[in-house]
């Protein structure tokens, strides 16, 4: 190589470093390829999230399984969870070495968060959108959904900032979970809706004890009457029922208003007769329930399997285990008139990678989640709704409602019941705005209550002052003054990190082919100075 | 030279020997005498709940560090010679959970609690003390289904002479001696269970992973073991509705 040529070099490789980076954050937006690669090997991993039920871990599995037999050159390796706060931490862990799952299970929430980095989500709009790769695209090779087919309100809580960021799998509800038996022994009579003057009455009414210290009620020393397993979705229900402020949809911070203030004195007044206790607090509202040491449970649709004497999965030891009627009934409300119930449950996302053959391999396998085969398999392991209409509406999820009560296994009425909450409501429930930071407020919701009923048990007072050190303390907690831009929010981004990156890149580059070089020269120098001797 | 030097290292030898005699009696770092204002094993057990409770005690081990809303947690199984402490998520750095290595003394000031009926200290700051204390595992295999069992909750603590049994929960088999998370719904660095029986009953032990991870020798061993194994087993009296040992070690024999 002649000398000129070695310069040259060393002058443009740098500049052309430059030049690619100009403008560029993260890996390149995914670009839709003109049609999937069979010829290749493609290897996928899928985080999922299970509730600890051996039966849905066997559902991924075989979806796997299934998919992999139709799809020969796609791997997919799966790696469970049994909690969504997990994933999530992983999620952001791997979003800053470049290792990030290529699908999840997640909620919107965390995608919010996720996309504070650039085109690492992929946005699903153009996807959905193909008709040859797109929900029941031509070139699809299974019996998957059409988009239309895919309910509309639960398509919908996937989309924020102008775009489509996931899919949803599964969704549920929660349910107030109740001991009928003893309401009535109680001397109280169910409610067609349930509402919360009524459980705090009742609640209160249970915590009565005898002269030998024990619970008139149950005549045990234990008794919560009522526990509420996911206290941010408690906050979020009663402001929602009592028209009252949350957030705006761009993310503008209302949870700390004085309907929020009422609420916690209620529940200071409560936690204060022992009548209420959280699930941080004292542990499963079901474990209490099925001990007869509860009577209102709140937890979620998909948790209907461990609620009832004859709950098909159980946490305490048969001998614990109480004899009594199960109702499950929507959780409680202010306004009966118009109920107001959270919707929840996982959504599928996809990350982005430098090769778009591997997200089209990604968006094949999400598309396979909502296969009737995978749908109506999952959604009977719990008190879970599929999320298509074409498995909702198929004679065989129908037959599977019908059912309820047939046996204590696949047909557990109670949760049977708990999918039809969810089913005949539909119209009822509500999401909140996702945004980045939404999980955070989110968590400070349910510390609020977690905080109270804390504070009431340590005996410390709960007063105006109390609550105004409570809201700066979660506000700095969780930093919901600093809220910053996500991707989503973001116009275009500024080139400087990575440019500098780059420019380092190309310097080290630059004295690597200096360094190549001077040794080129040196051993040419030897060779000639050998040759002379 | 010679003479002071063995002269040096004699009274050295002896001075030593005094430093363990001191350790193990009534001195400052006997685990059993406490500080001002320190409660005995006695009253912290005595203690009602939601209460705050501030103790001494020598961490035995701790659970892998983790973050939480910002704020690092550790939790750490303590032991003074009366009885065991289970501090769960106490507020630690990542620099500080490094120093508490078994053994080290702490102080901690919390508040009691309870959650499935695994007696704790929550919201707990401590500080680091001089002192060094490694409790030796007490034999609690005749208490396995007795209500004295509880006596011993978090105490470190030895099964002896159990034997292997197929992992069975809620009446379903799992044809295998260990199951990933106790219905099999995990995998290789979830929490392991399995089930021992001694005298004809039968129990299921843990293998917590946030304190041995799949890479720690016991929980190798636990995936090794066979139905019919006897095996001594050490670990930390644990509960969950019930004792859930969360065992350290396993010795096939």
């Amino acid at each position: 190589m002649k000398k000129s040529t070695i310069i040259l070099l060393l002058t443009l490789l740098p500049l052309l470093l430059l030049t690619g980076c100009h403008g560029s954050r993260g890996t390149q937006a995914f670009t839709m390829p003109k049609e999937f690669d069979t010829s290749a090997e493609y290897e996928i991993t899928f985080w999922a999230k299970n509730d600890t039920n051996k039966t849905q871990t066997d559902i991924y599995k075989k979806a796997i399984a299934d998919f992999e037999a139709l799809y020969p050159n796609i791997t997919v390796n799966l790696r469970l969870y049994t909690d969504y706060g997990m994933i999530y931490n992983d999620v952001i862990t791997n979003i800053s070495t470049g290792t990030t799952p290529n699908v999840c299970i997640t909620y919107p929430d965390h995608i919010a968060t996720y996309l504070t980095g650039v085109n690492v989500v992929v946005p699903l709009d153009n996807l959905l959108a193909d008709e040859r790769y797109g929900p029941g695209g031509s070139e699809v090779l299974f019996d998957a959904p059409a988009r239309d087919e895919i309910i509309p309100r639960f398509l919908e809580e996937c989309a924020f900032g102008g775009h489509y960021y996931a899919l949803p799998f599964m969704r549920s509800t929660e349910a107030c979970y109740i001991n009928k038996t003893y309401v009535e022994a109680l001397g109280y009579q169910l409610p067609d809706t349930l509402t919360w003057d009524f459980i705090w009455e009742v609640a209160d009414a249970a915590t009565a004890k005898g002269a030998d210290g024990n619970y008139l009620v149950n005549g045990q020393s234990v008794m919560i009457p009522f526990i509420y397993k996911s206290t941010d979705n408690m906050m979020i229900q009663m402001l929602k029922q009592k028209h009252a402020g949350y957030s705006t949809e761009d993310g503008e911070i209302l949870l700390f208003n004085d309907t929020a203030r009422e609420l916690l004195y209620t529940v200071a007044e409560h936690t204060r007769t022992g009548a209420f206790s959280t699930f941080k607090i004292s542990s499963y509202p079901a474990n209490f329930l099925n001990a007869g040491q509860c009577i209102f449970a709140i937890d979620s649709t998909a948790g209907a399997t461990w609620m009832g004497t004859h709950a098909p999965l159980l946490d305490i030891s048969a001998e614990q285990l109480a004899d009594f009627e199960t109702v499950v009934m929507k959780v409680p409300q202010f306004d009966p008139d118009d109920p107001q119930m959270i919707s929840q449950g996982p959504s599928v996302c996809i990350f982005n990678k430098p090769d778009p053959q591997e997200v089209l391999a990604s968006w094949l396998f999400t598309q396979y989640l909502l296969t009737n085969e995978v749908q109506i398999a999952y959604s009977e392991t719990e008190g879970y709704v599929p999320v298509t209409s074409k498995a909702r509406d198929s004679a065989e999820y129908q037959d599977y409602l019908s059912r309820a009560g047939e046996d204590n296994s696949l047909h557990y009425d109670i949760k049977i019941q708990a999918a039809r909450l969810l089913l005949d409501n539909l119209d009822s429930t509500f999401v909140t705005p996702v945004f980045n930071g939404s999980a955070s407020l989110r968590n400070a919701a349910g510390q609020l209550i977690e905080n109270v009923t804390k504070s009431i048990r340590r005996k410390e007072t709960v007063d105006a002052g109390y609550l105004e050190k409570l809201f700066a303390d979660v506000t700095s907690l969780y930093r919901l003054d600093q809220k910053g831009p996500s991707a989503a929010d973001r116009a275009e981004p500024g080139p400087l990190p990575k440019a500098a990156l780059a420019l380092l890149g190309a310097l080290g580059l630059a004295w690597i082919l200096i360094i190549i070089y001077v040794c080129r020269e040196a051993v040419k120098l030897r060779k000639t100075r050998h040759n002379a001797h | 030279m010679k003479k002071s030097l063995i002269l040096v290292l004699a009274l050295t030898l002896a001075l030593t020997f005094a430093g363990c005699g001191n350790a193990s009696g009534s001195g400052k770092d006997d685990p059993g005498v406490k500080s001002e204002g320190v409660m005995t094993y006695a009253e912290y057990a005595a203690a009602a709940l939601d209460t705050e409770v501030t103790i001494e005690a020598y961490v035995q081990a701790h659970q892998s560090w983790w973050e939480k809303d910002g704020v690092g947690k550790l939790t750490v199984y303590a032991q003074d010679k009366d009885g065991g402490y289970y501090i769960y998520e106490m507020n630690c750095s990542k620099e500080d959970s490094e120093k508490l290595v078994p053994g080290t003394k702490i102080k901690v000031t919390g508040y009691k609690g309870e959650w499935a009926g695994e007696v704790e200290i929550l919201d707990a700051n401590f500080e680091i003390l001089e002192g060094s204390y490694i409790a030796e595992p007490v034999d609690v295999s005749t208490y396995l289904g007795l209500d004295d069992l509880a006596d011993y909750q978090n105490r470190f603590v030895a099964f002896k002479g159990m034997t292997v049994e197929t992992y069975v929960k809620d009446g379903q088999s799992y044809d295998t001696a260990f199951v990933y998370n106790d219905d099999n719904s995990g995998e290789r660095g979830s929490d392991l269970y399995f089930n021992v029986s001694l005298n004809g009953a039968t129990y299921t032990f843990c293998v917590e992973s946030h304190l041995c991870d799949e890479n720690s020798d016991v929980y190798k061993a636990v995936e090794n073991l066979k139905v019919g194994d006897v095996v001594d087993l050490e670990g930390f009296l644990y509960w969950y509705n019930g004792a859930n040992p969360h065992i350290t070690s396993v010795t096939v024999k």
